[in-house]
């Protein structure tokens, strides 16, 4: 019985999966079912005050999802973790944990157009306020820091242009503030990039890309890191103050080091209801025991790709981090070591009408909203994802006119490229 | 001992090996995290004496509360205690004048004291700080795993279902604690600063 530690492939394969109890299943079975038997009124009475751990009712927890739960949390270096509906269910699970009404939190500019949707108009409404800052200027998140700050929200690989965030620097500002630092590591994946390490309390991700990796299942999650101090001042009551809808428990006290997930759980999916189904988590489990192979090759690919782009002469630009020329070259090296991603944008001579042109003329990338899939996709983010936004703001966020965003899959590199030769080159 | 990052072996050790747990600060209120730990370590048929001198002449889960450690009347294998850092001291000072010794203190969730732990080794007694039982146990045993929890224990052996009154394996492959540095890190600059 030794202390050894397995390395990543190892956990993508194992994290979370004992053979079933009851059968000796290998893989992990679906547990298709709402709900669960209690032994008798005591334990009914001891899992629903938290007292003992165990199953109630799917929407709280449910076997095969807990699966998922523990192996992305391993994957994460994480203390624990809840799996929901989709990667706008983790958001949204976060933040009630964290902000009562006319609360703010700052978030980079360069965000999924989803996320800056959810956060501009969705949360006003429940009085959250979401303050902007640009990941490339780390003081401008120190500018944005009030009294009523509860968190800073980040991606570490960001959308559409596949930037990377000094995740250390903008860790060392929530730290000053007092505020915990949430990293959305979808693009990444552990497998890239361990926000944890880097210094975040809490990592989210829609478990629909990268990690699910075959465009068949939404889900989402989140990691706690078990790295912030929920107790001082009060700031978080949901986490340090007794809570009513369990008779007084302080989570904090009661949990130490994996609350905060317990809160997402016991607090936000039991009450907003955002519930993974088992059969999804199943698909999503199925996709992460081969994440370190695919997003290799992900990587792999999709750095041929840029390169190929690059040296087009209908291309104006390309922004890919893997390229020795890009800006956040630099920060990818540090960040991401084996690869920067497979997500990532380049702009084309011919603008607006140039970019439809492509993306229609493409017979293997498909065009469709979705990245992180086996399949290698393209969009036009400025018509699409992030259409809702003003001129201004889709610039900013890396999605003007001119730019295409591809996500590229594992399928060979040289029809990739033969693809978009035939399609650039007519 | 490094208090900052226990090996799984050390608390497996630990928790194979006890019977009797006298909890210092056990409460009856049952939304109080040593209720929950004292109920579920009951559970899994450890020996418990609920210690609360508030309490004497009652009982916990069928236990009768003891006023202080002296009074117990008989040894214990380990002391678990829930009480702030700043009152770890007197009840160390308690345990070492025992006979026999406890083989292990243990002090709760957020409690640390590293002078009274050093007093305890010197005379070859186990410490733990800042852990839960509860906890380790359900890690151990991956009996935590339903709550989504990082039990950071692998195993291709099929274990039983966990049944009331029933111990659970804790020797299961460990990762060691490597992959939740970042918490025991945070954890370590806390006590640092205060």
């Amino acid at each position: 019985m030794s202390d050894r530690l397995p390395g990543f492939s190892t956990l993508a394969v194992h994290a979370g999966a004992q053979p079933d109890p009851t059968t000796g299943a290998r893989a992990t079975p679906i547990y298709q079912t709402t709900s669960f038997v209690f032994n008798d009124a005591d334990h009914a009475a001891s899992l629903f005050g938290l007292q003992a751990f165990g199953n109630i009712y799917t929407r709280i927890g449910n076997p095969t999802n807990a699966v998922l739960e523990e192996r992305v949390a391993a994957l994460e270096g994480g203390t624990a973790a809840l799996a929901v509906a989709s990667g706008h269910a983790a958001q949204v699970v976060v933040l009630q944990q964290l902000l009562q009404p006319g609360d703010e939190f700052i978030a980079a500019r360069k965000l999924y157009g989803g996320s800056i949707n959810q956060f501009t108009h969705a949360f006003k409404s429940f009085g959250w306020n979401v303050v902007w800052a640009d990941p490339d200027d780390i003081a401008s998140f120190e500018r944005a820091v009030t009294p009523r700050t509860k968190a800073i929200f980040i991606e570490s690989i960001a959308n559409p242009a596949g930037s990377i965030t000094d995740i250390e620097a903008i860790s060392t500002v929530a730290r000053k503030a007092g505020v915990p630092l949430i990293v959305d590591n979808t693009l990444a994946s552990p497998y890239l990039i361990r926000p944890i390490d880097h210094g975040a309390d809490i990592v989210v991700h829609s478990l629909t890309k990268f990690l699910g990796g075959h465009g068949n299942s939404l889900g989402g999650i989140i990691v706690d890191a078990g790295t912030f101090d929920w107790s001082t001042g009060g700031k978080y009551p949901m986490l340090s103050e007794p809570r009513p809808e369990y008779h007084g428990i302080r989570l904090q006290e009661t949990f130490g080091n994996f609350a905060f997930a317990i809160a997402c759980r016991v607090l936000g999916l039991r009450d907003l209801g955002p519930a993974l189904s088992p059969f999804n988590a199943f698909m999503i489990l199925t996709g992460i025991e081969t994440l370190p192979l695919r997003m290799q090759k992900h990587c792999d690919n999709a750095k041929a790709v840029a390169e190929y782009l690059a040296g087009h002469p209908a291309v104006a630009s390309v922004s890919y981090a893997g390229l020795p020329s890009d800006k956040y070259n630099q920060l990818a090296r540090k960040y991401a070591p084996k690869g920067a991603g497979a997500v990532f944008t380049f702009s084309l001579k011919g603008g607006y009408d140039a970019g439809v042109n492509l993306v229609s003329k493409l017979q293997l990338f498909s065009h469709l909203a979705n990245v992180g899939d086996t399949r290698s996709l393209v969009i036009h983010p400025a018509s699409t994802t992030h259409s809702q936004l003003d001129d201004a703001a889709k610039i900013t966020s890396g999605a003007g006119p001119d730019v295409v965003r591809l996500s590229v899959g594992i399928e060979d590199k040289e029809d990739l490229i033969a693809d978009l030769e035939q399609a650039l080159g007519a | 001992m490094n208090h900052d990052a226990y090996p799984d072996n050390y608390i497996r050790g630990i928790l194979n090996s006890v019977k009797s747990i006298a909890m210092v600060g056990a409460s009856p209120v049952n939304v109080r995290p040593s209720y929950f730990a004292f109920k579920y370590l009951a559970q899994r048929g450890y020996d418990m004496i609920p210690i609360n001198p508030g309490h004497v002449g009652k009982e916990l889960l069928g236990k009768p509360f003891v006023a202080s450690l002296s009074d117990i009347g008989r040894p214990v294998d380990m002391i678990d205690i829930f009480r702030n850092s700043s009152h770890i001291m007197p009840v160390i000072e308690e345990a070492l004048t025992l006979d026999p010794l406890p083989k292990v203190i243990w002090m709760q969730l957020g409690a640390r004291d590293d002078a009274a732990a050093a007093k305890a080794e010197a005379v070859g007694i186990k410490v733990v700080m800042n852990r839960c039982p509860k906890i380790e146990y359900g890690r151990l045993s991956s009996e935590i795993s339903w709550m989504g929890v990082n039990s950071r224990t692998l195993s291709s052996k099929r274990a039983p279902a966990p049944t009331q009154g029933m111990r659970l394996s804790l020797n299961r492959m460990s990762v060691g604690g490597g992959d939740t540095a970042a918490s025991d890190r945070a954890a370590k600059n806390k006590s640092e600063q205060s």
